[in-house]
């Protein structure tokens, strides 16, 4: 992703800087007609045949979002976390500094966490989006959230779905975290109540249970 | 929160008065458990439920009780005000001074109202009064670089930005200070001409100030608390004094940064005006909105169902409010204004900084003879940069005498932040005492022992010091090695307030249902488990049975979540209308029994008879007997058992805490590291022991944050500020969390029918102090100036220069 930004910053034409923008968002850019209907990764094309300008109006895509395809109208200019938020209403995904400091946007692309306010949301492509919203399995909550409701790991609750992200991410992955690999999985988390103790405990007794 | 005077004398006599026609004599439990409980004998209203006895004899309060709003935060599911969206709604942006002080010759909006997508510009004017001239024009003079000037509401959050950024502002400059000691000087641009008598712009910030009298940019001194004026005499006090501390500590300005910004949601609809606010206060808004619209209040409803967090800066409407239903009155649409992240730093809200002078006399047996203060801050533009009232009250001392001082400067107003004031003054009193305690030769703990009196903060210092392991505690600067290890501590009071304009709802629906009904806001310190815990206390019930339905004006008015006064405030009338509901109820199954209603009990979900074991009724079923719907009965706080101290609300005795703070202090880099805290706190009879945890977890990582990491930094040269955002403003994160360990002792004091008490402000008083007073421990070397930094180590241990 970082590549592509600097690609895009490396062209001096609107016209090109947009193509280049979008090149590998798993979105075609073959002229209006196209761009109105429903575009998906799947429907990418490498070059556009007919020159046309991507945007800056807005453009229906399709996104897999917690196991199924959205559609949406959203601008070139529309990052991921205002796609989930602002267009698909998904709320829980908070958006607090906007520029990846925070991680209270976190989710999962393709199962691994993103900062979402940092990326386009025409980089996503087909890749699979998991948010806060799709942790809990058929209205089964996750050990993780199960332990922060009964650890207190909330307290006014905007940071939580960012830590949540944070620490499912980190038991689905390492089944035996110590407390320092807690506090690193949470290390970008800001929290300004203080949940932070009670997120150690809560992770930490997720993992002895899971043992 | 509001504060209204009234003849303590008067109100004596109306208490007696109706205490002699309508009371009851009861015994309640008085004092701590394990140290020194015993029952005191009280006079209370006849109508009280009946005296809950301690803790561990009860099934609900004092357990640790999941938050039932958790499963929504872990979830997702919670609604904020920031995930607010109404059909048809516009997004809003506001238009901000890029200038700290100057006069604003003109505002074009032209370019930005023919921006497709753009329904409505409002800005804010001058109120002309018919046949008088604006003196500084048509547009109000900008006092600080944030100062909102307008807004747009636009079909898309990027088309208000693109609008705003369209608007083209002239600004005749003049010259402004930012600087604290700067704007004290004689010759230093003027921020106010006028005399202020309240904030312009958000809250109350704190305790103590007086912008009406002064000079130039420095107003004040206020020199009284609701604790009183001045005592004895400094000049006698310090004659007799054997030791003398006299030191001047300097605190940082910080800003709030809580997640959630500051923001509404406004729907102005014909017939009435929906406002959803992250806020602390929704009664407070709704008085607001009512006022600047000449509304009736009962056109006016706030709503606040989760709100991302406050810490004393979310009590008003501001400036925001207002702009919303302007835009949305012009627009005829619901429009959503929630600041961005830069936009808070800048205008709503910080914590003041000080200059404090304090000189404390004691005499050789430790007595303290005088205590003398004497402050400097600065709120911005607003007003409460005094310290508090620590320094008067929690060491018994016959001479006292504070000067507290406002500094207008060119900068965001200051708003309340836990215990404001206090958390400044603590950081200087508690390490006075510490350095009177070593020029007394005498251990810090052993000499607070000595000199305070509070019995709450005996046991607290006791059990503390047990856990903490005060007893490896080293002579100050007598480490080895390049790490040095260091142990303090820091102690705090803060009153028992009592918000008397507190009611609440409680309904039993006739299929079992149980509601409660408040506007008082759960901004995440557990408010909504607290009540249903309560209520289910009172009923025999279980807390999944309650409903909590709060944070909504049409609802009884609560108290604003400010002051640790909403636990105290909302906990009695919730007991006291779920007692007279239950007593209705079981009127009804008496009459189907034919037995009398004051033999009944509910417990575990059965209408039981005390006479006749037989005698059963699932709590359900009792509903059943009703002839209406519900049984609704609607309480207001009562008079605390044996009368208010002041009329408004302030109780008896105080929230004590000691907390204790172990650091390392890395010599060679000055880094230090917070590694671990215990604090001892009292909060009455403790409700919920997990969310008090929580809470004081919270104060203390702010602590830390205070002591060690947070500060806004300003560019003098032209008035902004230069770290206004999450990346550059320094807090700590889950690397820097220290271990911490809390104590809470329980402590009954037979004021109310819950007798019980919050936690916010006392947990985040201590802890800079203890901090600070660890690092002395450590190096040996004291710093009186926070944060605490790797450089100002370095320049305490002579490193650098």
């Amino acid at each position: 992703m970082e590549d592509k930004n600097q690609d895009s910053k490396s062209k001096p034409t609107k016209g090109l800087s947009r193509r280049s923008f979008i090149r590998g968002a798993g979105l075609s850019t073959a002229g209006s007609v196209l761009l109105t209907t429903n575009a998906f990764a799947l429907d990418y094309k490498e070059h556009p045949s007919d020159g046309k300008e991507f945007g800056p109006d807005a453009i229906t895509i399709k996104m897999k979002v917690n196991g199924l395809v959205k559609s949406l109208s959203v601008e070139p200019r529309t990052t991921l976390a205002s796609a989930i938020r602002d267009h698909l209403e998904l709320t829980g995904t908070k958006v607090v500094c906007d520029r990846g400091s925070c991680s209270a946007c976190t989710v999962y692309l393709e199962g691994k966490p993103v900062n979402s306010c940092m990326m386009s949301v025409f980089d996503v492509g087909d890749k699979e989006i998991t948010t806060i919203e799709g942790i809990a399995k058929n209205g089964k909550l996750h050990p993780v959230q199960e332990a922060f409701i009964e650890h207190d790991a909330t307290q006014c609750g905007y940071c939580t779905p960012g830590m949540i992200m944070s620490c499912v991410h980190l038991v689905e992955n390492n089944p035996n975290p110590n407390l320092e690999d807690v506090k690193d999985a949470t290390r970008g988390n800001l929290c300004r109540c203080g949940t932070h103790p009670h997120v150690f405990k809560a992770t930490l007794a997720v993992a002895k249970k899971t043992i | 929160m509001a504060l209204i005077p009234m003849s303590l004398r008067r109100l004596w006599q109306l208490q007696k008065k109706r205490y002699k026609m309508d009371t009851r004599k009861e015994k309640l439990p008085y004092g701590i458990p394990g140290h020194n409980l015993s029952e005191i004998d009280r006079e209370i209203p006849i109508g009280e439920p009946p005296v809950w006895p301690i803790n561990d004899k009860l099934k609900i309060i004092g357990k640790r009780v999941t938050r039932i709003d958790a499963i929504d935060k872990v979830t997702g599911n919670a609604k904020y005000t920031s995930d607010m969206k109404l059909p048809g709604m516009l997004y809003a942006k506001m238009l901000r001074s890029n200038v700290p002080h100057a006069v604003i010759t003109s505002i074009d909006i032209s370019k930005a109202k023919s921006l497709p997508g753009v329904h409505a510009i409002y800005l804010n004017e001058n109120t002309q009064k018919e046949g008088e001239e604006n003196k500084n024009g048509k547009y109000p003079m900008v006092k600080y670089v944030g100062q909102p000037l307008g807004g747009v509401a636009a079909e898309s959050l990027e088309i208000a930005k693109d609008a705003i950024s369209l608007i083209n502002v002239n600004y005749e400059k003049k010259p402004f200070v930012i600087d604290l000691e700067a704007a004290m000087e004689i010759n230093a641009p003027i921020v106010f001409d006028e005399l202020i008598t309240k904030q312009e712009d958000g809250g109350d910030v704190g305790e103590v100030h007086d912008g009406s009298k002064g000079e130039g940019n420095v107003r004040g001194p206020s020199t009284s608390s609701f604790f009183g004026g001045p005592r004895g005499s400094l000049e006698e006090g310090f004659k007799e004094a054997d030791v003398v501390v006299e030191r001047t500590y300097r605190t940082q300005v910080q800003t709030h940064m809580p997640l959630e910004t500051h923001g509404v949601v406004v729907d102005w609809r014909p017939d009435m005006m929906m406002v959803y606010a992250s806020t602390q206060n929704t009664n407070a808004v709704r008085n607001e909105m009512a006022s600047v619209f000449g509304l009736p209040k009962s056109k006016v409803r706030v709503v606040c169902e989760f709100m991302g967090g406050g810490f004393g800066a979310k009590h008003s409407a501001g400036s925001f409010g207002p702009m919303a239903a302007n835009l949305s009155k012009k627009s005829g649409r619901p429009v959503w204004l929630m600041l961005d992240r830069h936009e808070e730093h800048l205008a709503e809200g910080n914590r003041p900084n000080s200059i404090q002078y304090l000189k404390i006399g004691a005499k050789k047996d430790g007595t303290l003879t005088a205590i003398q203060q004497r402050s400097h801050g600065t709120a911005g533009v607003g007003l409460g940069a005094g310290v508090g009232r620590i320094a008067q009250v929690l060491y018994p001392c016959p001479n006292f005498a504070t000067e507290q001082y406002d500094v207008l400067t060119n900068a965001g107003p200051g708003a309340a932040w836990r215990a404001p004031g206090n958390v400044q003054g603590a950081f200087g009193l508690e390490q006075a005492i510490d350095e009177l305690a070593e020029k007394l030769q005498m251990d810090p703990l052993i000499y607070r022992d000595l000199i305070d009196k509070s019995e709450v903060r005996k046991v607290e210092r006791q059990r503390g010091a047990k856990l903490f392991d005060w007893s490896r505690r080293q002579p100050s600067g007598s480490g080895k090695g390049v790490v040095k290890k260091g142990l303090g501590v820091g102690q705090s009071t803060w009153p028992r307030f009592v918000t008397l304009d507190s009611s609440v709802e409680v309904k039993i629906h006739n299929d079992g249902g149980v509601e409660i009904r408040s506007s008082v806001q759960d901004i995440g310190t557990g408010t909504k488990t607290i009540l249903a815990q309560v209520v289910a206390e009172e009923l025999g019930l279980q807390v999944k049975d309650i409903t909590v339905n709060i944070g909504d004006t049409f609802f009884p008015v609560g108290p604003g979540s400010g002051g640790s006064v909403v636990t105290g405030s909302i906990t009695p009338p919730t007991r006291n209308a779920a007692f007279e509901a239950k007593n209705d109820l079981l009127k009804l199954v008496a009459k189907k029994w034919e037995t009398d209603s004051s033999e009944l009990f509910i417990e575990n979900g059965q209408v039981s008879s005390k006479k006749d074991t037989n005698l059963k009724m699932p709590f359900k079923e009792a509903t059943k007997l009703m002839r209406t719907s519900q049984i609704s009965k609607i309480a207001s706080r009562s008079d605390d058992y044996g009368g208010f101290q002041q009329p408004w609300g302030l109780a008896y005795g105080d929230l004590g805490s000691v907390q204790f703070a172990e650091v390392s202090v890395n010599t060679d880099t000055g880094f230090v590291k917070v590694d671990r805290i215990v604090a001892a706190h009292s909060c009455g009879r403790p409700l919920n022991i997990g969310q008090l945890e929580s809470q004081i977890n919270g104060g203390i990582i702010q602590g830390v944050s205070y002591a060690l990491y947070e500060n806004r930094v300003m560019d003098k040269a032209t008035g902004h500020m230069m770290n206004a955002n999450v990346d550059q403003y320094k807090v700590p994160f889950s690397m820097e969390i220290p271990e911490i360990e809390t104590l809470i002792v329980e402590e009954y004091s037979a004021l109310s029918s819950t007798d019980a008490y919050g936690i916010g402000e006392p947990a985040n008083i201590a802890t800079a102090a203890a901090v600070a007073n660890a690092v002395y421990n450590a190096i040996g070397v004291r710093l009186y100036e926070i944060p605490i930094t790797p450089s100002s180590i370095l320049k305490a241990l002579n490193k650098v220069s």
